[in-house]
């Protein structure tokens, strides 16, 4: 990791994933941030009312300001991943609510895919649940880098401390296994707001900072990866007028990696050696680029390259896969087969892959693993991929960005799987 | 940019967000085509257009669906700013819709184009053949819009439908669409109002001039204030005043609500902005307010 990037400033936009059910208190917790950040406007806040009272739900119902779809509504469930956005002085935040039930948890995939954070509710009365287990293995199986865990409605356990560190110590066994590398434990009650975005008065043995505070301050900047230079090859800009006749610029967003001019790098899958010659952007050229940065590259000999090759540095480089193991989390209502063949679209760069294996399916409660002949929605294995032609993949723990994937049905257009890489050769 | 630190501030993640969204489409569709309201946010997808294909021209049509009921000084500023980019503008017009048979005018004080405008769309999008059409909606906007994907998913009548809506992973768009198929493309999903005109601060672009405080003639209706124009019918007891006023959002003169206001720079605007307790929809949007799910149910027949 790059020494300046673990530097004290911290990155202004942090995405959050969050996945729960109504009776964890998620909707009070995330009412309550939006609101004391004043994210809630008033005629939200009138419709809000005006809902709760028509259904005779007896209470202010938050979860109506994120349960947006009318089949929601109806249902009296969250559906679909909903975004919400908030902000405070130091920081811009974007939460991807997600719906909690095992049922959703391709939703809770998808919302956990972008997320920095995971932000787990435990209710302190029942502890820790099969779903609170399931929404930490789901955090661990994406990666995010950083979780915290809410034990919420402290107010209807007296604040007891030695039932918010029993809960923890439930909990912090089996995030070990899973790998989490970054776990905070807050005991806060949505409902009163203690340690939401103010520190509580009843809980004087916490030590630790109120959530919104660990929110604006929790240092994401080193969780990319700044060391390995991945930059996938999306457009080519090639302007057709004569003042510009021989511009050729390979535009993309860095993946990994710190690009400079002049720099030595190597073009994959051809393997043909060049360096930078420039890095542009609208604003003019850069001295420096760097995850999640979107420039142009112009190389100083002429190449051929195109989308989906990708721009390395020759002493590191991914491997040109053919084959690749990976977990694999199932999306579509029709199962995976072994067998079975798809799309495959890893960065910039749509193969033809055919499942060779499944080597096991990952009960998502227990984390047991176990024989399978195929994934059905919403199932999680470790499968072997075959591509018609090779991917740059790296190790998704190494890189979020160039360890993902997607599996597309040919027929139907619709992603039916999401992939994240183990290893490639 | 913080360079020392590799850091970006929220708008320069926002805008290689975007700037990704455009490339990718530009690569994985044949046909496609930005829709240009004139308003703010459409304002700013030009501006990552550029940003995204510069020195090069974009690799789309500029497209505006004109109701015919449009504010003339957003007309105006449509065709000078699309000429100085030098880009190529289609406009498609509900007028010659109506007069083609293919929709039929809605009557009386209320009457708006508003849904009239889905069908033009449509018809355009068939008769161009586009098979991605941008668009700057975001989903701070409306709760509907809070669950749409990035690239949303239309079939052959142009229909969303939010229940099978694909699921979007990483910055792993999925374009497959079959033929009759198309996809909306919002590369602003992710902003909000606050990040639109810090933007446009930032970045120093011109909006319509009805953005900022004026005086205008207009009437009070179900507790907003709308223009007085040849397009609306007065109600009876509905009397027609001068006031200061500006707009948070363009949209056509029939359903877009002014909001009292002497905010007549951008940092005055900005700073009203950021001390808004209403919504920009749920203070100006007669469109949204028919039913709770206004919205959803327009973008279920193909509105924008």
């Amino acid at each position: 990791m790059d020494p300046h990037a673990a530097g004290g400033r911290t990155s202004e936009l942090l995405r959050i994933a969050t996945a729960g059910s109504v009776d964890d208190g998620k909707s009070t917790l995330i009412g309550r941030l939006l609101h004391d950040c004043k994210a809630i406007f008033e005629d939200q806040l009138a419709h809000v009312v005006q809902t709760s009272e028509r259904r005779g739900d007896g209470y202010v119902n938050l979860a109506l300001l994120t349960d947006g779809l009318r089949a929601e509504r109806e249902q009296g469930i969250t559906i679909d991943v909903a975004y919400r956005y908030f902000a405070t002085p130091r920081r811009k935040f974007i939460l991807a609510d997600t719906p909690g039930h095992e049922q959703y948890t391709r939703n809770m995939v998808t919302g956990a895919s972008t997320a920095d954070l995971s932000l787990v509710l435990v209710d302190a009365r029942r502890g820790p649940t099969e779903q609170t287990r399931r929404h930490l293995y789901i955090s661990s199986l994406l990666r995010i880098p950083h979780v915290v865990v809410c034990v919420n409605k402290m107010d209807l356990i007296d604040y007891s401390e030695d039932r918010f560190y029993e809960i923890l110590e439930q909990l912090v066994d089996f995030s070990a296994r899973l790998g989490i590398p970054d776990l905070t434990f807050i005991p806060i009650s949505a409902l009163h707001g203690d340690n939401v975005v103010e520190r509580s008065f009843r809980m004087p043995w916490y030590g630790g900072p109120p959530l919104l505070y660990h929110l604006e301050h929790v240092v994401i900047a080193p969780d990319r990866n700044l060391s390995e230079v991945r930059f996938p090859v999306q457009w080519v800009i090639r302007p057709i007028s004569e003042e510009h006749h021989d511009y050729r610029g390979f535009a993309g967003q860095v993946a990994g990696g710190v690009l400079r001019p002049g720099m030595e790098v190597v073009v994959l899958p051809s393997g043909r050696r060049t360096s930078i010659a420039a890095i542009d952007t609208y604003d003019g050229e850069r001295e420096v680029a760097f995850p999640p940065m979107s420039v142009a590259l112009r190389l100083a000999d002429e190449l051929d390259v195109s989308r989906g090759d990708m721009i390395v540095e020759p002493e590191d480089q991914p491997p040109a896969a053919r084959e690749l193991e990976a977990m694999l989390c199932w999306m579509s209502e029709a199962p995976l087969e072994v067998r079975g063949r798809y799309l495959l679209k890893h960065t910039t760069r749509t193969v033809k892959a055919i499942v060779d294996q499944l080597e096991h399916r990952v009960d998502v409660n227990t984390l047991v693993r176990e024989p399978a002949a195929k994934l059905d929605l919403n199932e999680v294995g470790r499968v072997r991929l075959r591509c018609s032609a090779p991917v740059m993949a790296d190790p998704y723990a190494r890189n979020r960005a160039t360890g993902s994937f997607i599996l597309i049905d040919e027929a139907s257009g619709d992603t039916v799987g999401a992939g994240m890489v183990l290893q490639g050769s | 940019m913080n360079p020392l630190h590799y850091e970006l501030s929220h708008l320069d993640a926002l805008e290689a967000e975007s700037i990704h969204i455009f490339r990718e489409v530009a690569a994985e569709f044949e046909r496609p085509v930005l829709l240009f309201s004139g308003g703010k946010d459409s304002v700013v997808l030009l501006r990552l257009a550029e940003k995204a294909f510069r020195p090069a021209g974009f690799p789309f049509p500029v497209m505006h669906i004109d109701t015919g009921h449009n504010f003339p000084e957003v007309i105006e500023f449509r065709d000078r700013l699309v000429a100085a980019l030098g880009e190529r503008l289609i406009v498609a017009s509900v007028q010659q819709t109506i007069d083609s048979g293919r929709a039929v005018e809605e009557t009386g004080p209320r009457a708006s184009r508003n849904r009239l405008q889905t069908t033009t769309l449509l018809d355009a999008i068939n008769e161009h053949g586009f098979d991605a059409a941008f668009g700057g909606a975001r989903r701070d906007e409306e709760r509907a819009r809070a669950k749409e994907r990035v690239f949303s998913f239309r079939d052959d009548f142009g229909q969303w439908d939010p229940k099978r809506q694909r699921p979007e992973l990483w910055n792993l768009y999925n374009g497959r669409i079959r033929r009759g198929e198309h996809v909306r493309v919002f590369p602003l999903s992710n902003w909000t109002e606050l990040d639109v005109w810090q933007y446009i601060a930032r970045e120093q672009l011109e909006v319509p001039s009805i953005y900022f405080a004026h005086r205008r003639a207009v009437f009070e209706r179900d507790g907003m204030l709308y223009a007085h124009s040849p397009f609306v019918q007065l109600i009876d007891g509905e009397r027609v005043f001068e006031e200061s006023v500006r707009y948070r959002t363009v949209g056509d003169m029939t359903c877009t609500g002014a909001v009292r206001s002497s905010a007549r720079t951008l940092e005055e605007v900005l700073a009203e902005i950021a001390a808004t307790r209403i919504t920009e929809r749920g203070q100006t949007r007669a469109d949204d307010r028919v039913s709770e799910a206004a919205m959803e149910d327009r973008k279920r027949e193909g509105y924008f």
